[in-house]
């Protein structure tokens, strides 16, 4: 009698204190794990994200499963980062028949031009992806990200504009913290010393927002297979430029970083994360413990 | 001259360590390429390079980018889609062919299923494709070993493999030795495939392999001769294979074995024994 009596008051609460989470919470979509997070942020508990690339895989040449296909189907809000990285997700949406709406997570942000050294290989590709889509390694890019986010949840789901608006804000102050503690980072590193090798060029916004030089041994995208023309291009470069650190891409192969670093004498810094975040248990399951991640390690391989 | 045809291997460590596991991969892959070219057993390499990716991805799957796992892995595999093809074949009215293309598609979608299941399609394409670029000391080593390996077992079992070759029913009314000879044979495939899928990758492992052998048979009739020559010109696709990607910019492994493909189709234009040009062109007859 009296456990029926707290149930029947139990529900009661949910209906009247917060109608919302005893209906169902609004299904998103997010393209990868990094907006995920941003939508998380914003959406808080009023919303359901799921990720369509899984955190450590990659969104440049993602293959869509049919479980994704039913997921963008049933969501009300498909978010995408834009820029050309997603290639395979129109085919997506118009296959799964989805009546939520595509909303593009860098509206509004000014792209920045991949960065394409030699004319060689990396012209194909230059033609495909013109733009460079990392656009969140930008702090300033993100608080972008996180307006549109908060505008599009409001839109699809106009009951929940204050908690979306608090949610945004709080999120918004800490990325500001978190833009401060990366350029005093940065600060501490000597100029000259600013200038990193990488596998895989997603760090352009981060190097014209904070000033670290990144160079790549592969072409623009991750879809190219190193040639021994770029790695020795690469090896030239480190021993002409006294370029002090290598850095390895938590997706790209790191037997070549070993070996261009053990030829050039330059250290090997530790995992930096680019386009996906780590899983739960790993140093980046969210963006900001991500870019605080990669500050250190950055910090720690060039300031020795 | 030198600028570009030696200085690249003096100037880089990286291409002579490339160099140097070429050339272990021609030694041991060459010779058993010739053998089974001979043995009419050309596609069965190919579907064997299959086979290997399940074992492989398990072992990438435990493990990571590990060498020691990836090995061990993929000669299981390999070793059991080889046996268990066989025993299939000869105990059912399937043919040999038909039961490894069953087996070796099975293992294909195995292997790719294990690899994506860790969720980055990235990795796949290591495994699919190889780094002839990042060969470390411990991955040196194993390809060396697997060409010492190789080229003593050979050794080893030289008579009776070639005696399979000519005539097996002669072996089996002469000796026993011919069931045996056969799967030593077997093993020695699926090392060199494991070895050449580190440096190649498993699509283009048995490249380096089949390709010189079959390039050599339009030159040479006689058998110590095509194998010499099958190495000769494996190690020569090495070379010019990474001159290529080093002064051209296109992939390694892929150039590498483009250039085998480029000797082959010459071998098939102008070779002595059986080319084309031959063919087209005949000698005149002596007259009296």
């Amino acid at each position: 009698m009296i456990a029926r009596s707290v149930l029947a008051a139990l529900f009661a609460l949910m209906l009247g204190v917060s109608p919302v989470s005893a209906q169902e919470k609004v299904p998103v979509v997010a393209t990868f794990s990094i907006l995920a997070d941003f939508v998380k942020n914003v959406g808080g508990d009023r919303v359901a994200v799921s990720t369509l690339v899984q955190p450590n895989g990659d969104a440049h040449v993602y293959q869509p499963s049919p479980a994704d296909a039913k997921t963008v189907a049933d969501a009300k809000i498909v978010f995408m980062n834009g820029l050309g990285l997603e290639g395979w997700l129109d085919r997506l949406i118009r296959a799964s028949g989805t009546k939520g709406a595509v909303v593009i997570g860098t509206k509004g942000i000014k792209p920045q031009e991949m960065k394409d050294e030699d004319g060689g290989h990396g012209k194909e590709h230059a033609r495909e992806h013109k733009l460079d889509p990392h656009a969140w390694q930008s702090i300033a890019n993100v608080k972008i990200y996180t307006a549109n986010i908060r505008d599009a949840l409001i839109a699809a789901d106009p009951g929940g504009r204050k908690i979306y608006e608090e949610n945004a804000a709080d999120y918004l102050k800490r990325l500001t913290a978190l833009e401060k503690e990366v350029k005093e980072a940065v600060a501490k590193i000597a100029p000259a010393k600013r200038r990193v090798i990488t596998t895989h060029d997603a760090f352009g916004y981060f190097a014209k927002a904070y000033g670290i030089e990144f160079i790549a041994p592969q072409g623009v995208s991750t879809e190219t297979e190193a040639s021994a023309k770029d790695v020795a291009k690469i090896i030239r470069q480190i021993k002409a430029q006294k370029i002090p650190a290598v850095f390895m891409e938590n997706i790209s192969d790191p037997r070549l970083m070993q070996q261009i670093a053990k030829e050039t004498g330059a250290k090997v810094g530790g995992t930096v994360y680019s386009d996906s975040l780590s899983d739960e248990k790993g140093p980046a399951s969210t963006y900001i413990d991500m870019m605080r991640h990669n500050i250190r390690q950055f910090s720690a391989a060039l300031t020795s | 001259m030198y600028d570009y045809l030696i200085s690249p291997f003096i100037e880089f460590e990286f291409m002579r360590r490339a160099l140097v596991g070429a050339f272990a991969l021609a030694l041991g892959g060459a010779p058993v390429g010739v053998f089974l070219m001979l043995r009419r057993m050309s596609l069965t390499g190919d579907a064997m390079a299959h086979a290997i990716l399940p074992g492989a991805a398990v072992g990438f799957l435990f493990a990571g980018l590990n060498l020691f796992a990836m090995t061990a892995g993929g000669i299981v595999a390999g070793v059991t889609v080889a046996v268990g093809a066989g025993l299939i074949a000869r105990s059912t009215g399937m043919k040999e062919d038909a039961s490894l293309a069953a087996f070796y598609l099975v293992s294909l979608a195995l292997g790719v299923l294990i690899v994506s299941l860790r969720g980055s399609n990235i990795d796949l394409l290591h495994v699919l494709f190889g780094t002839v670029l990042a060969l470390d000391d411990a991955t040196l080593l194993l390809l060396a070993a697997i060409a010492t390996i190789s080229l003593l077992a050979l050794a080893l079992i030289w008579r009776p493999l070639v005696l399979e070759c000519v005539d097996p029913n002669f072996l089996r009314s002469v000796s026993r030795s011919g069931a045996p000879t056969h799967l030593v044979f077997l093993a020695l495939m699926v090392l060199n495939l494991v070895g050449g899928f580190h440096a190649l990758g498993t699509l283009l492992a048995v490249g380096i392999m089949m390709l010189p052998a079959a390039a050599a048979r339009f030159w040479v009739k006689e058998l110590t001769a095509m194998i010499v020559l099958a190495i000769v010109l494996a190690i020569l696709s090495g070379y010019l294979g990474l001159l290529l990607s080093y002064h051209s910019g296109a992939a390694a492994g892929p150039a590498i074995i483009l250039v085998a493909g480029i000797l082959y189709a010459g071998s098939v234009l102008f070779g002595p024994v059986g080319g084309l040009k031959r063919h087209f062109i005949p000698v005149r007859h002596l007259e009296a």
